[in-house]
């Protein structure tokens, strides 16, 4: 089509942005300005490194698998009955002062819950507490949605269903006398996990919101009967349970369950001693070659022990200053190159 | 569609025979005892695809024929159906908005063109119906109705002018809006029904509809009162088209022939045909590369996936077991159901946006052109003109331009310059020189040799008066009284001699051709003014102040094949002459032999000069002959098929036995910085072809006067004149002249690497070439040796610097471009023109460029960018397309690498999740990350980015040279880019997995999930190729900062608010709060902040070493070229860089 502009229209704008003019910083990375920031990059790397490694360094972590694989492994014979809550315990004996605030883990591995159809088979309407969701659970649950004689489960799916459901208990002995160590189970979830994204329904009793649903198959016991001694603990709201529906990241993870309380002797952490753990043994890992652990671990600002991170800084940063150096050498050769 | 499919059904009768039948006023014909209505379509023009009823299917049926939106379509549906990792959101969402966005520009083009066709079809028209004048709207008009039309009116359809308010039944129109001619042309009534049009009882016959606006023909029978029908021939001349219109004439009557859109104009909006760029080539090739990618991920992890669940204790563990449906579907069913869904998981490899950026780059980007000032041209008050925005990056990539000569290397401004009458030379002195210029005997006819007689003189000023199609510019007021004004005007001015003749050259002359106006002018300074044309007589005001009258009887108009054109006109006294004017070569074979000699050597001593040259010639034609000559046109003229043919064969036999009378020169002078145009594209490494239809001398003058010759280029002749060796037959000489500039040119050069390190120190050569040479080279296909030949030919012109190809018929140019274009890795190439005989090799070439110069606008109509002046060619090319081109190709590699890089960490994670196809990444995070995370930045990267200022681009032409052949997008930045994303995949995963050796990161030793984890590398992938790409820039405008930093931030905040709120149309809050954690994590900055340094300290070191080398060496040329004058602000900056960097290596060493 043929323009129709009146003459002076046709004039293209004399602007900047038109003209592609627009006032423009034009950074160059030469070596006046790489090679300082390079060495300085790479020191406060090195810094960082170096710090990060000592702070790793420092956290002590006690590991302990009780699987019972091997025939010599205190829980052996737990690991190849089927009896529900199958006794077994290990022992440890602490030379020094494990420092605390001490974090009591437990670990799985080769266990998938970062499979996709684990990972989606739960209703978060559910567990948000909206009631309609409890008699009809989201088909994403199936095959953990109805049981047998179709009655819908609460809470569905089998991330629920699969709940880690080992318990422990810490007992250290001084002199023959065994003292249980205080363990304290609050906080361990996230917070927005247990204050918002999490809800029971606003029933009371809670146990009568569950009326005409069962538990999960594989719980021993229903929902609302997680935590006998604490009311506010059960639910959907408890905090194992919500542990365990954060899904870990690889097939290898630990997961927290406890925290030694910092309290009475236990002020400063684990002091020195022998310690007995009693497992109720009742999460077969075996039949996917599975392993179990417990770990004890203390944190720093970084977190637990990550040697990763401290070795990754040092090694950029050593990097860095070595590039430096070399780029040092290769403008030095073509400083001037018409003077060569 | 529909319309014109029925219309084929319909009027499937009428198609069968080759011409149609209009009834004029709908009257039946005394002739045909039963008048049948035929049934043409109406004139309602649809320019519209659409309709409101279809408008939804069709849209999206041709929106996903596109291949690309039709493999997203394909995913999306997979994912409707299979149960895959990811919710159809993720790729319908993108999808549903590329689609959308394209679907509401399209119906709004579409809405402008319904409210133009709207405004078309329902403007009021008067038809004349049974003697009354009835209001109607335009849609309505059939073929058959008598329109009239007032002046300023545009014709509603394609008419039959019968009657015109004019006296002399004509009428004048400007075809402004169809080719963009402003001219006025003159139209014809036809003879015989001017009188009575209400009563005129005729047929009109004439050829089914033909888009080509300059062709009709058709004939009229006019029936009266029980008389034989009288035929009348009917020609272009009497064609209105619509579109076109009506000047100066108060008003016309005619008949409709074609309507609706069987109209020339609405034939001739059929698109141009599609040209691809190179870089869209690339663009599919490194799909297909990113296709088998995908493809090849999809199989691995669907393989490993059935390996590792063939593990004891791994398909189904107690935990999570599968579904009653699972477990019945067929294996086999599920391994493919399975494949799908890690196609869908990976599908974001190849992304929707991309296509959208890239469209939107081209279209936003184009408008940098139109909008550059420098291509402004005051004097025609237009810029540039963008008629296509899917060609900005091949104008980076230009390896030939061919170029036509008149208009685009010189400006068509033609100025005669001398004449040459029987041998003698008269060359015109400028007027104020001399005093009363206009007399015979101490006039401006400064004799060199001797003077012709005074008859051959008068006679030989008559012919340029005549033989021409030149009309007289009428000015606003009009009739007969300003025509007399004009010539008392003239009279009185003629009194005082010094003021006559820059007041005279003022008279308006319009012509198709500038060389007419040229002719007509030089014979005004020669004392023969032409007075125009009235009813077919043409006045001339002679030395002597009287007005001779010559009746036109016929113009045999001017063709490029014949060359030449003639008129017949008879003189008062009764005597008929043929004057004919035309090129040497196709005057000389057609004048007595004797005549020949002396002229000949004025015309090619002006040829060589550089002027354009034409032959004048006459003839007598006795009344017998006359008589033949009439009877064999108006034959010719009726006839309703091969018209041209039949006219042609008539104009050669009349053209023969001429006398030659003289020769005329007419300067046209090189464009502006037509000479520094071309040095700078040959500098960039473009070679430079000249195809013009001119004589050989004149065009070689030209290339010299243009620098593409230069004083030491060898100059290699391929034309007639070198074929005529004596003893030899010419296929012989041609054979032997092809081996040995081969030989030449190809063999003895130096190997290419090293003529282009010295470039300007070997031996140039130069190659001529002639059209009829050129087609004995091409058509030799009864030759054994044909492939040698056109082979030969082809190494011989690419190993010159520069070539000529003179003789040139429009055809044949587009033979050379296309020649050029198919031969060995495929250069591309640019044609530019001004003229109708450049449109085919505009069309041919890659890129086509209109120059708006002075012959109509065809060739602007016709091409991908259109330029006011030759000059701007520098700009468009060394400037524009080198940016462009680097524009687009970055945004392509870094569009690949960054969904590499994106979807590669979802790939590795399937190994470290049993293959179970769940996604890295949230879902949300998916979805924006090509739309909102990551798009803006390369937009305004590949908008805006100069990585060379455009001063340093135009300065050094050479600069071009480094983005030849499609640099940035061969294989080996493509595997460049590939690794680079692979690497970054490869950090970002495997980083955060270390980290997550322990999954307790956090101060109060909670551990973070699986979204936690997607989250920490989608950060780092997020930061990391923005950064990239701000390592990338160098040219940092507001908008880039603004887009750089605002996307990261818009990242961070989106990550917070979507974390933020429970969203109850989600099934899952996966991401609910982990980004909050994660940022209270210091372990997550920490591992955010190396990981994305470590990503980048190659792509830093890179930069920094690359340097000495870029920067520096460009510093040193403009230091050179700008010999100390304005620096840069870079360069001036440099020295200071230097210095830091000195006191630096004192520090550290």
């Amino acid at each position: 089509m043929v323009k129709q502009e009146s003459e002076s229209a046709n004039r293209p704008d004399n602007t900047a942005f038109t003209q592609q003019r627009l006032p423009a910083w034009q950074p160059i990375l030469s070596a006046g300005i790489v090679i300082p920031g390079f060495v300085l990059i790479g020191l406060a790397f090195i810094g960082i490194g170096v710090a990060l490694l000592v702070t790793s360094r420092s956290i002590q972590v006690l590991e302990l698998d009780y699987t019972g694989d091997g025939n010599g492994s205190p829980c052996s014979s737990c690991s190849q009955s089927t009896t529900v809550n199958c006794k077994c315990s290990l022992n440890f004996t602490l030379d020094t002062l494990f420092q605390g605030p001490v974090f009591f883990y437990y670990g799985l591995s080769n266990y998938f819950q970062n499979y996709r159809r684990y990972g989606a088979s739960k209703d978060d309407n559910q567990l948000y507490g909206d009631l309609s969701y409890f008699t009809s659970p989201s088909s994403s649950c199936s095959p953990y949605d109805y049981d047998g004689s179709k009655n819908p489960i609460v809470p569905c799916g089998s991330i629920a269903n699969s709940m880690f459901n080992d318990t422990f208990t810490l007992t250290r002995t001084v002199s023959g006398k065994t003292d249980s160590v205080p363990l304290d189970g609050k906080g361990i979830a996230w917070w927005t996990d247990y204050n918002v994204k999490y809800r029971n329904p606003s029933v009371t009793p809670l146990k009568n919101a569950f009326n005409g649903t069962v538990k999960p198959i594989d719980w021993a016991k229903p929902a609302y009967e997680l935590d006998t001694s604490d009311a506010s603990n059960n639910g959907f709201v408890n905090q194992d349970f919500l542990v365990w529906m954060r899904r870990a990241a690889l097939p290898n993870f630990r997961k927290l369950y406890r925290r030694i309380d910092a309290s009475g002797d236990y002020q400063n952490g684990l002091p020195a001693g022998n310690y007995t753990i009693d497992i109720t043994y009742n999460y077969p890992v075996r039949v996917f070659n599975g392993a179990k652990k417990v770990v004890f671990s203390n944190v720093s600002w970084m977190g637990g022990k990550n040697e990763f991170l401290g070795i990754a800084y040092l090694v950029i940063g050593s990097l860095c200053v070595v590039m430096s150096v070399v780029m040092l050498i290769v403008y030095a050769k073509f400083k001037f190159p018409d003077e060569e | 569609m529909l319309r014109r499919r029925l219309n084929r059904w319909f009027g499937g009768e009428d198609r069968r025979v080759d011409s149609r039948t209009i009834y004029v006023g709908h009257r039946p014909c005394p002739a045909n005892e039963v008048f049948i209505p035929p049934k043409f379509c109406d004139n309602r023009i649809v320019s519209s695809k659409y309709t409101v009823w279809n408008f939804l299917p069709k849209n999206l049926f041709e929106q996903f024929r596109r291949i690309a939106n039709f493999y997203f379509l394909i995913i999306f549906l997979v994912q409707v159906i299979v149960d895959t990792p990811t919710s159809p959101v993720t790729s319908g969402l993108p999808l549903f908005f590329v689609i959308t966005v394209t679907a509401i520009k399209q119906g709004y083009e579409d809405w402008l063109r319904h409210k133009a066709d709207n405004e078309v079809n329902k403007y009021r028209v008067t038809v004349l119906e049974d003697g009354r004048r009835i209001q109607k709207e335009s849609e309505k008009i059939k073929v058959g109705d008598v329109l009239e039309v007032d002046e300023d009116e545009t014709f509603p359809c394609d008419l039959i002018l019968l009657q015109s308010s004019r006296d002399d039944g004509t009428c004048f129109v400007t075809t402004a809006s169809l080719d963009g001619e402003s001219n006025h042309k003159t139209h014809y009534t036809v003879p015989d029904t001017e009188r009575d049009v209400e009563s005129l009882n005729a047929t009109i016959e004439c050829e089914q509809p033909q888009p080509d606006l300059y062709k009709f023909v058709g004939r009229m029978h006019i029936y009266k009162n029980n008389e034989e029908p009288t035929l009348r021939s009917l020609g272009p001349e009497n064609l209105l088209l619509k579109g076109a219109t009506l000047k100066n004439t108060q008003s016309i009557c005619g008949v409709a022939v074609y309507t609706g859109m069987e109209t020339k104009m609405a034939l001739n909006y059929q698109g141009k045909s599609q040209k691809r760029s190179v870089v869209e080539k690339s663009i599919n090739a490194f799909l297909l590369v990113y296709l088998c990618i995908l493809v090849s991920k999809a199989l691995v992890c669907t393989t490993l996936k059935y390996v590792w669940q063939s593990k004891p204790g791994q398909d189904e563990p107690w935990y999570n077991e599968k579904t009653l449906k699972e477990k019945e579907t067929n294996r086999y069913l599920n391994m493919f159901t399975d494949f799908l869904s890690f196609m869908v998981l990976f599908n974001f490899i190849i992304p929707v946006s991309m296509y959208v950026t890239v469209e939107m780059q081209k279209f936003l980007g184009s408008f940098f052109i139109s909008w550059d000032k420098d291509f402004f041209d005051s004097e025609i008050e237009e810029g540039a003109l963008v008629n296509t925005s899917d060609l900005n990056e091949e104008l980076g990539q230009v390896e030939y331009v061919f170029t036509d000569k008149t208009g685009t290397l010189t400006q068509n401004n033609m100025e005669f310059i001398e004449c040459c009458i029987d041998g003698h030379q008269y060359k015109y002195r400028d007027a104020s020189s001399e005093v009363d210029g206009f007399c015979v005997t101490d006039g401006p006819m400064n004799t060199v040799q001797q003077k012709a007689g005074r008859e051959r003189e008068e006679l030989f000023l008559r012919a340029l008066c005549l033989c021409h199609t030149v009309q007289v510019k009428e000015s606003t007021e009009q009739g007969q009284g300003q025509e007399d004004g004009r010539i008392d005007q003239v009279d009185g001015l003629m009194v005082d001699g010094q003021v006559v003749p820059p007041l005279q050259e003022q008279r308006g002359f319009i012509a198709s051709s500038p060389d007419e106006i040229a002719l007509v002018q030089g014979a005004m300074r020669y004392g023969f003014t032409f007075l125009g044309l009235e009813s077919k007589t043409m006045k001339i005001l002679n030395r002597t102040n009287d007005v001779e009258m010559y009746e036109l009887l016929h113009v045999l108009n001017f063709d490029p094949v014949r060359r030449r054109m003639s008129v017949i006109v008879r003189s008062i006294s009764g005597e008929t002459l043929l004057f004919c004017k035309g090129a040497d070569s196709s005057i000389f074979p057609r004048v007595k032999q004797e005549e020949v000699e002396k002229i000949r050597m004025h015309v090619e001593r002006n040829a060589t000069d550089g002027y354009r040259t034409l032959c004048v010639a006459y003839k007598h034609l006795t009344p017998e002959e006359y008589d033949q000559v009439d009877s064999g046109l108006r034959e010719a003229r009726l006839a309703l098929q091969d018209r041209e043919e039949k006219l042609m064969a008539v104009y050669n036999q009349v053209e023969t036995g001429m006398n030659l009378i003289g020769a005329t020169a007419v300067e046209d002078r090189l464009q502006e910085e037509a000479a520094e145009t071309m040095e700078a594209l040959q500098g960039a490494g473009i070679k430079v072809w000249v195809l013009t239809g001119d004589k050989m001398e004149t065009a070689k003058s030209t290339c010299y006067a243009c620098r593409l010759f230069k004083r030491n280029t060898e100059l290699l002749e391929l034309t007639v004149r070198t074929l005529e060796y004596p003893g030899k037959r010419r296929e012989d000489r041609l054979h032997d002249l092809l081996l040995e500039y081969h030989k030449k040119t190809v063999q003895d050069a130096p190997p290419a690497k090293t003529r282009v390190a010295r470039n300007w120190s070997s031996q140039d050569f130069g190659f001529i070439v002639d059209g009829a040479t050129l087609s004995m080279v091409l058509n030799s296909s009864s030759e054994n040796n044909l492939h040698d030949y056109k082979d030969l030919f082809l190494q011989i012109c690419q190993n010159c610097t520069s070539v000529l190809c003179c003789r040139m018929a429009p055809l044949q140019k587009a033979q050379i471009v296309k020649m050029v274009k198919n031969s060995k890795g495929s250069p591309i190439t640019l044609s530019v023109g001004d003229g109708a005989n450049d449109v085919s090799m505009i069309l041919e070439a890659h890129v086509g460029i209109g120059i708006k110069g002075k012959e109509g606008r065809q060739a602007v109509r016709n091409s991908d960018y259109a330029i006011p002046k030759l000059k701007h060619l520098k700009k468009l090319l060394l400037a524009h397309g080198h940016l462009y081109y680097v524009r687009i190709a970055h945004l392509v590699q870094y569009f690949f690498y960054k969904n590499l890089c994106f979807i590669l960490p979802q790939f590795l994670y399937q190994f470290f999740c049993g293959c179970s196809q769940q996604p890295l990444y949230d879902a949300a995070y998916l979805t924006m990350y090509n739309i909102c995370f990551t798009s803006m930045p390369i937009l305004a990267y590949s908008l805006f980015e100069q990585h060379i200022s455009i001063e340093m681009l135009l300065e050094n032409a050479t600069l071009y040279r480094q983005i030849g052949k499609n640099a940035m997008l061969r294989w080996g930045p493509f595997l460049y880019w590939t690794l680079l994303g692979v690497f970054h995949g490869l950090v970002f995963f495997f980083g955060v997995w270390f980290l997550f050796s322990n999954p307790a990161l956090q101060d109060n030793g909670q551990a973070f999930g699986n979204w936690s984890y997607g989250t920490i590398v989608f950060t780092i992938l997020v930061f990391t190729v923005t950064l990239k790409l701000a390592l990338d820039t160098r040219h940092w405008t507001w908008i880039n900062h603004f887009v750089i930093w605002g996307s990261l931030a818009f990242y961070v905040f989106f990550s917070f608010f979507w974390g933020g709120v429970i969203w109850p149309f989600l099934r899952q809050q996966r991401l609910y709060f982990v980004f909050a954690n994660m940022l209270s994590s210091v372990s997550a900055w920490l591992v955010i902040i190396v990981l994305i340094l470590l990503s980048l300290l190659p792509e830093i070191l890179y930069v920094v070493l690359r340097k000495p080398r870029g920067p520096y060496a460009r510093q040193k040329k403009l230091v050179q070229s700008s010999a100390g004058g304005i620096q840069s602000p870079r360069s001036s900056a440099r020295p200071l860089l230097m210095r830091t960097f000195s006191d630096e290596s004192s520090t550290v060493s």
